[in-house]
């Protein structure tokens, strides 16, 4: 039988979306038990949210000051010390998914699965390789612990009708002092969260200015839209990094997507291929996005985009 | 001496569009462009520009692969790195292989920084500055989009998906590069015939001794599922009508 430790991402008070995200692939798992663990400075009020995500039997906490921020030298060692009981370790393709279970993984003396799109056995899943331009089935030793990252994309958010058990776990594991955290620059937006929202805007390199922005901000505001944009966007400094879909930027799944002067290099279409609906607005009619596009709209954006933010 | 480490991985070039082998074992590679994983190209950027500030004295370039992966490495060394080290090897090796033999370096070498490119662009893991710096015991500073040196402390800000977080962390460490770290040069003719007369040093990896990592099986590899192209409207009007009739506004 599968045992699942899911490590939950949180800023302190909320649970990231994330979360949800993986546990719905956790739960495809035949027969998957699934805890998941808390890893905080004060851990009750996400606890409390982790508690209603259906198909969980547990919530485990684990509180330390170090805890505080998420560090992943801080983290993995804690999480090792409680993976002797578990068949699965999984946690979100976020940064902060990316950036810790490799550090568990190591720790473990295992391979890692990153992205899992889909899964196919217990040992047995799918992921995209080559920015999504071909999907690999890999299969792990079922002796050993299978650490993995579930790309959220792939799923949609488990239910929270649950009222799974809290419980809290001591560590005893030591921990590195070595890495600090100073600061969080967060994006101060009150948009919604790009890689939750239902719709998305993203611009491209032909908005040409972080002035000409605007018009993507107003159409995002129009339609209660969340803002993307491609790397080159990112690149010219239009928009700040966190902003960016693709590859190496997010990858989301929002219903609707208007990609705007985004021609659709295969880098950034791997960022979006699981939307709803893609809208393409572009002057280029050769653009490769309108080769993916739902609905693809040949034109100077300068001119059609203020038109849709009326027309709305 | 003070020495940087930086990782370069061969992948197939960012612009090829790559395909399966129509009998599902891999992807097809044969005759397809090749170069230094972008990411790989920004951390030795980054490791040089340290070196010229005086703040390192020798910069090497080491990589995992063929020996067709000399090609990266010149290309490594014609950028400026001082030396080259080709880990050689015909099959393609696990992850927490790379790190384990990235890890037999850093003990031979000794350096004060290791900077390898946040992902490899072939196979999107994300995982090997990671691991190595977990099998070294040292920190890690991954998607670093700025890198600063005081002393013994490295100040790292990285690219999060909330924003920028700002770290520091002891030396020696691991650092793996985000795209924002900086521009990579470009190399230059003269620089080309010079890197010619720099060393490269090739191990093979069976004389590491490396405990392999559990193989995780590649059973199959398929095209992904392609979206199909949809309409065309002609303008604003017909957009809002084609929106409205998906029930998306």
């Amino acid at each position: 039988m599968a045992k699942i430790l899911l490590i939950a991402e949180h800023d302190g008070t909320t649970l990231n979306p994330s979360t949800a995200k993986t546990v719905a692939c956790a739960a495809e798992i035949e027969g998957a038990e699934i805890d998941v663990v808390v890893l905080a400075d004060s851990a009750a009020q996400v606890a409390a949210e982790a508690a209603t995500l259906d198909s969980i039997a547990r919530v485990l906490t684990i509180e330390n000051a170090a805890n505080k921020h998420p560090l992943a030298a801080v983290l993995a060692p804690q999480i090792v010390a409680l993976a002797g009981a578990y068949s699965h370790v999984f946690g979100p393709s976020t940064t902060f998914g990316k950036d810790l279970m490799p550090r568990v993984a190591a720790l473990l003396g295992v391979n890692q699965i990153s992205d899992i799109m889909s899964v196919e056995g217990s040992h047995t899943f799918k992921r995209p390789i080559y920015a999504g331009s071909a999907v690999v089935t890999m299969e792990a030793p079922s002796d050993l612990p299978v650490v993995a990252t579930v790309r959220t994309a792939s799923y949609r958010a488990i239910a929270c009708s649950n009222a799974a058990p809290v419980e809290s776990v001591a560590s005893s594991a030591e921990l590195p002092s070595h890495t600090r955290f100073i600061e969080l620059q967060a994006g101060s937006s009150d948009r919604p969260d790009l890689q939750t929202a239902a719709k998305v805007v993203a611009g491209g390199r032909a908005l040409g200015s972080d002035e000409s922005f605007g018009l993507i901000y107003a159409l995002a505001e129009k339609l209660g839209a969340g803002v993307g944009a491609s790397r080159a966007a990112v690149d010219a400094g239009y928009v700040p990094n966190e902003m960016q879909v693709g590859q190496t930027g997010k990858i989301i799944a929002p219903d609707l997507y208007i990609a705007i002067g985004i021609s659709g290099a295969i880098q950034h279409l791997t960022g979006i291929k699981d939307a709803g609906t893609i809208v393409a607005i572009n002057k280029d009619e050769e653009a490769p996005i309108f080769e993916v596009a739902d609905i693809g709209l040949v034109g100077d954006l300068f001119s059609i985009v203020p038109e849709l933010t009326e027309a709305l | 001496m003070k020495k940087i480490l930086v990782g370069l991985k061969r992948v197939v070039d960012y612009n090829v569009r790559v395909r399966v082998k129509s009998d599902g074992s891999g992807i097809e590679t044969d005759g397809v462009k090749m170069s230094i994983n972008p990411f790989d190209e920004i951390a030795l950027e980054e490791a040089l520009r340290i070196k010229e500030k005086g703040a390192a004295d020798e910069v090497i370039v080491v990589s995992i692969g063929s020996a067709d992966a000399q090609q990266q490495l010149r290309t490594g060394l014609a950028m400026g790195a001082d030396r080259a080290i080709l880990i050689e090897t015909d099959v393609s090796v696990d992850t927490l292989s790379c790190a384990r033999a990235l890890l037999e370096i850093v003990n031979r070498e000794d350096p004060f920084l290791v900077i390898l490119g946040k992902q490899a662009i072939d196979d999107d893991n994300i995982q090997t500055g990671q691991m190595l710096a977990t099998l070294w015991d040292r920190p890690q500073a991954s998607f670093a989009s700025q890198l600063d040196i005081d002393g013994d402390i490295l100040h790292v800000v990285r690219e999060i998906d909330i924003g920028l977080e700002k770290i520091e962390v002891d030396l020696p460490a691991v650092a793996t590069a985000d795209l924002r770290l900086n521009e990579p040069r470009y190399v230059k003719l003269p620089d080309i015939m010079k890197a010619k007369k720099k060393p490269l040093d090739t191990l093979p990896f069976s004389d590491l001794a490396i405990e392999p990592g559990p193989e995780i099986k590649h059973v199959l590899f398929e095209p992904p599922s392609e979206r199909e192209r949809g309409i065309m409207v002609d303008d604003v009007q017909g957009l809002v009508a084609a929106l409205k009739d998906k029930g998306l506004v």
